[in-house]
Formats: C-alpha cells, sequence, structure tokens
C-alpha cells in the first residue's frame, strides 16, 4: 500500500525499515536471476553446439543420431515427434477441457460445482510419472489394442499423446472457465431478455466474449503439452523417428533431454551439448507461447474486470 | 412460452455433450486410480516402506527414495517460504506497479511458472550440479532445482493471499502510528496465512511427483542407503518408480504401482490439509 503510506505520510522512523524492504526486493530479483541463468546456461554450450554442427544441418537435417559413431543433429524428428504428441494431447484436451469449462461456468449449479471441481484437482495434482505409468501398462495395452484389433508396439506417439491429453483438461478447463465467469452478467441477461436460449447464449455470447481466454488456455495447453517429458519418456519410446504415423515410437525434444543426461553423453562432447541446444529450443518455442497466453488473458482481464 | 421441438432437443443433445465431458475426465481419473491399486496393492507392505532397493523384487522396497523425498521437501519448503513470501510482500506491498521494471518482473513470474520443468533441470545441471556452485548431485542440489521450479507458484498464491486482506485492516494499522513494515508483519501476513500455507502445500505436491529435472540433474536410480545429509547422493520416489517401470519384468511394474499408491497417499494427504486449511480459516471480510 504505497499509496496509503504516502497519503497518510508514515515517518520512516525504525532503521531496519529500508534494509528489510531491500531484502524483500532481493527475493523478488531471485526470480529475475532465475530466468537469467537459465538463458546464460542455455546460451553458453549452444554457442559451442554451433561451432560444430551447422545452423543449417540442425534445423533441415531429418536424422537424428548424435551418439553413433558418425552423429547427425539434424532436429526435425525430435520437432515433429513434439508436434505429434502434442496434437494428439491437444485434440483430446480440448473439447474435454471447452466441454468441461462451459458446463462449470454455464451450466452448473453451485452444489454440482462444488462436486465436479475437485475431479478436476485431483487430475491436475496426479503426478506426470503415473500417467506414464498408466499409458504405458493400461492405455496401451487394454484400451488401444482391443481398439485396432492388432498388436501395437509398445512405445507409441498415441498412448502417450491421449493421456496426456487428460493431464492437460484441468489448464484449458478452469482458464477458460475463468475467462466465461468474467462476462458480465449483464450480457447474458440481454440476450435472454431478447428471447435467445441458454444453448444460444453459451455458444453466441458468452463463447465469443470470453474468445481470448479460451485462446489463452488452448496456447498455455499446448505450452504444457510441448514440455511435458515423463509421459512421453515412460509411453513413447525413444527412437527418433520422422514420422506422422501415431503407432509409432517417437522421441521429443524433452524426451532426449532427459535420456541423454541421464548418462550416455559425456560431458563436452558435442552430443552433450546438443542437450542444450535442444533445450534452447524448447525454451524459446514456451517462452512465446507463455507470454501469448498472457497477453491473451490480460485482455480479457481489462476488458471485463 | 416454450421453445420449439427442434431447439429443446438440440438444448438437450448440448448439455449431454457437455456432461460427457465432465464424466470421461472422471471415468479416466477413477480407472488410472483403480488400476494402479489393482497393480500395487499386492506389494504394499511394511517391508516395503523399509526394504532398501534391490535387483530382487521380492525383496525390494522404497525406504532410501522415501528418505530421499522427505530431505528434498523438507529442503524446499525452508527454502520456498521465505523467498516466496518476501517475493510476494514485495510485489504487492512495495512495488509500484505502474513501473515498468516491475511488470517485467510480473511477466516473468507468469512466465517461470509454465516453463517446462525438463528447463529447470537443465539450469540445475549447469548451475547447481556443475558450474558455480558445483554441489554435485546431492540433495541439496535436487532442493535448490525443484524450490526455484515451485517458487512462482508460492508467489502467486501468496500474492493471492496479501491482496485478499483488505486495505481497510493496513490504513487502520498505519492509522494507529505503526510503520508499513510493522503493518505488513503484525496484520497482513497473520491474515494471510491461511492463503499462503495453502499454496505451499499445492506447491510441495507439486514438487514431489517431479521426475524430470531430478533425472536431468543426475539424482542416482540406485542407492542402497537413505541419504543421512544434504551433502549426500540420493534417489527419490518418483525416480525410483521410474527406474522400476524401465525395467521388463511384470513384478518390478508391480513395485512401480505400489510406490505410486505410497505417492498418491501422500499427495492425498497433503492436499486434503490444504482444501481443510482454506475451509477453516477462509475469511470473508
Amino acid at each position: 500500500m504505497a499509496t496509503a503510506a504516502a497519503i497518510l505520510g508514515v515517518p520512516r522512523r525504525r532503521r531496519g525499515e529500508q534494509a528489510i524492504k531491500g531484502l524483500l526486493l532481493l527475493a523478488a530479483l531471485l526470480s529475475v536471476l532465475t530466468t537469467a541463468g537459465i538463458v546464460v546456461a542455455l546460451v553458453e554450450e549452444t554457442v559451442s553446439f554451433f561451432g560444430e554442427v551447422a545452423l543449417t544441418d540442425f534445423v533441415t537435417g531429418t536424422d537424428w543420431s548424435p551418439l553413433f559413431a558418425e552423429p547427425s543433429f539434424g532436429v526435425l524428428p525430435l520437432v515433429t515427434g513434439t508436434l505429434l504428441v502434442s496434437a494428439i494431447a491437444l485434440a483430446v484436451a480440448t473439447p474435454i477441457g471447452l466441454g468441461a469449462a462451459v458446463y462449470l461456468a454455464e451450466y452448473a449449479s453451485p452444489r454440482v460445482r462444488r462436486a465436479v471441481k475437485p475431479v478436476l484437482e485431483l487430475l491436475a495434482g496426479v503426478p506426470t510419472i503415473v500417467f506414464g505409468y498408466f499409458a504405458l501398462l493400461f492405455f496401451t495395452p487394454e484400451v488401444l489394442e482391443p481398439l485396432f484389433g492388432e498388436p501395437l508396439q509398445g512405445f507409441n506417439a498415441l498412448s502417450a499423446g491421449v493421456v496426456m491429453g487428460f493431464m492437460i483438461v484441468p489448464t484449458i478447463a478452469s482458464v477458460s472457465e475463468d475467462a466465461m465467469s468474467a462476462v458480465p452478467a449483464a450480457l447474458r441477461e440481454g440476450a435472454f431478455g431478447l428471447g435467445a436460449t441458454k444453448l444460444q447464449v453459451a455458444t453466441r455470447v458468452v463463447f465469443p466474449a470470453a474468445l481470448s481466454g479460451v485462446v489463452a488456455s488452448f496456447v498455455l495447453g499446448a505450452s504444457r503439452a510441448i514440455g511435458e517429458t515423463m509421459i512421453v519418456l515412460i509411453a513413447a519410446g525413444l527412437q527418433p523417428n520422422f514420422t506422422a504415423d501415431p503407432r509409432k515410437s517417437v522421441e521429443t525434444m524433452t524426451t532426449f533431454v532427459a535420456a541423454t543426461a541421464k548418462g550416455d553423453a559425456a560431458v563436452g562432447s558435442v552430443a552433450y551439448e546438443a542437450i542444450f541446444a535442444v533445450g534452447t529450443v524448447l525454451f524459446v518455442l514456451t517462452l512465446l507461447m507463455n507470454l501469448l497466453s498472457i497477453r491473451f488473458v490480460r485482455r480479457y482481464r481489462q476488458v471485463y474486470e | 412460452m416454450r421453445a420449439p421441438r427442434t431447439d429443446r432437443f438440440r438444448a438437450g443433445i448440448f448439455h449431454g455433450l457437455l456432461l460427457s465431458c465432465i464424466v470421461i475426465s472422471a471415468a479416466m481419473l477413477v480407472t488410472l486410480l483403480l488400476d494402479i491399486t489393482l497393480d500395487g496393492a499386492g506389494s504394499l507392505s511394511f517391508d516395503f516402506l523399509t526394504n532398501s532397493s534391490s535387483f530382487k523384487p521380492e525383496l525390494a522396497g522404497i525406504w532410501p527414495a522415501l528418505m530421499g523425498t522427505l530431505w528434498l521437501m523438507a529442503i524446499v519448503t525452508l527454502f520456498v517460504v521465505p523467498v516466496g513470501v518476501a517475493a510476494a510482500v514485495h510485489l504487492e506491498e512495495y512495488a509500484d506497479p505502474t513501473r515498468w521494471w516491475n511488470r517485467v518482473v510480473e511477466v516473468n513470474i507468469q512466465n517461470l511458472a509454465a516453463v517446462p520443468s525438463i528447463v529447470y533441470g537443465i539450469l540445475g545441471l549447469a548451475f547447481i550440479v556443475r558450474g558455480p556452485l558445483s554441489l554435485g548431485p546431492v540433495v541439496l542440489a535436487g532442493a535448490l532445482t525443484l524450490g526455484l521450479l515451485v517458487l512462482p507458484v508460492v508467489i502467486i498464491a501468496a500474492r493471492e493471499a496479501i491482496r485478499a486482506v483488505p486495505p481497510s485492516i493496513r490504513e487502520a494499522s498505519l492509522a494507529l502510528g505503526a510503520t508499513q513494515w510493522q503493518t505488513i508483519y503484525k496484520q497482513v501476513l497473520p491474515a494471510a496465512i491461511p492463503g499462503i500455507a495453502t499454496g505451499v502445500i499445492l506447491a510441495l505436491s507439486r514438487a514431489i511427483g517431479e521426475t524430470a529435472p531430478l533425472i536431468v540433474i543426475g539424482a542416482a536410480s540406485f542407492v542402497a542407503f537413505a541419504p543421512s545429509s544434504p551433502n549426500d547422493v540420493f534417489t527419490a520416489v518418483p525416480i525410483q518408480m521410474f527406474e522400476w517401470i524401465s525395467r521388463p519384468q511384470e513384478e518390478f511394474h508391480q513395485l512401480a504401482a505400489a510406490g505410486i499408491l505410497v505417492l498418491m497417499a501422500v499427495l492425498l494427504a497433503m492436499n486434503s490439509v490444504a482444501i481443510w486449511l482454506r475451509n477453516r480459516y477462509e475469511r470473508k471480510w
């Protein structure tokens, strides 16, 4: 309350006061330092990585085999692997998350809301390693294989993607619902007054009015999908296939980082530096999406609050 | 006046579709919990909790991993509570939101909350395990990495709790002659404690299940002894689960499921405390 203090003219009589203020500032600056640390850590090794691998080979190559005797560093298989799994996850999470959001914001009575919200909160609280276990040992053998009617590869992009979708449902549902709840009641009442049905109000008044929040939820969900590691590491295998076939095993950017850091690359080797190069791509991609989603959330907040 | 029949029909379909989104999510959650319970309940025993990891599934337990997780959580708490609350107090009570640098700090924290956890692992590897701090893959390094990862969660929750304390409380305190810090320390923070505690518990329940950053910083996958200081190498429950899931034998998968049950039980207990705190101390001003 800087303003209240200014109006009341609080005397700065206690000597410790300024010191405390400095300490609090330091704590807040730690978050800036964290970001700076991430950037420095990534850039340092990434620069030396590109001292040995041509940028064009990295960006356009379709063969990723950093640990071979004749290594190849074409990042496209990792990018397509990431996009494939994320696209499947979003295809599952977007309709379910949006449906849940519309239901909670427009249809559910307060009692139903109190019963339903914990379901989403529980889903959001499940550790990703548990989803990974479920994808590998239940979803692939017990759901997908009967569905396809044929044995599948134990590691496949589809299972990881679908299960990841359920991990993202709470993100999309809660951010979208916040946006829909922020739409002023007057807009709804106006539409009802003109004779609109509940369906029309939900889809043609509230949904468009909350669109920036809905977009924000989608972008945030996509960012989480791209950054998710454990589900893919456990259930999608580690084969850098350049493919769009969801029944195949894929390697994503995150799983490459995890698997390589876990053991098989010597410090200082190009494969080790590749961890940081791929980390940079991952960080920049998610940073852009996060900033986009923060901007969209701010937009509806400015309009309605 | 009743809506035409086709409209009512479409409304019904739409309502049903929305409801099915909730039902599918709930069904998924229930299936997941059932599957893990069926797989893991048979391996749960007192010995499972107190034995060390082993290459023989019938002897394997999670004691070192459990202790590793407890060590991690203790240090993460000691780290994130003071730092997170201090940062939140600065942003809510002292920082002028019209200044551009304060807005940058704010956006920065929102972004950090959504940075992939594995990137924190890279940060921990480059700066904490190696590089400037060079701690090696020990408990303290893991805890600092996880601490940085959940710090934004704590800051955001603490800010909301502090913001919920009405300005009139501050004004009354200032009018009685308290300084700004006295007002914060004696009035604002005590009123915000339930909200802050809820946020801290949620942050810890995120940290307890995090696996990827610990893998990247090099947490050991086979540790025979529980760590006895912050400078010991360690493993954690989710790391141990990952190790077991990665093995081909089904017995180890069952052990992983049993470990997940333990993890979920701890998580459920933590969340129940958070919900209880929220309901018990929630104050309408």
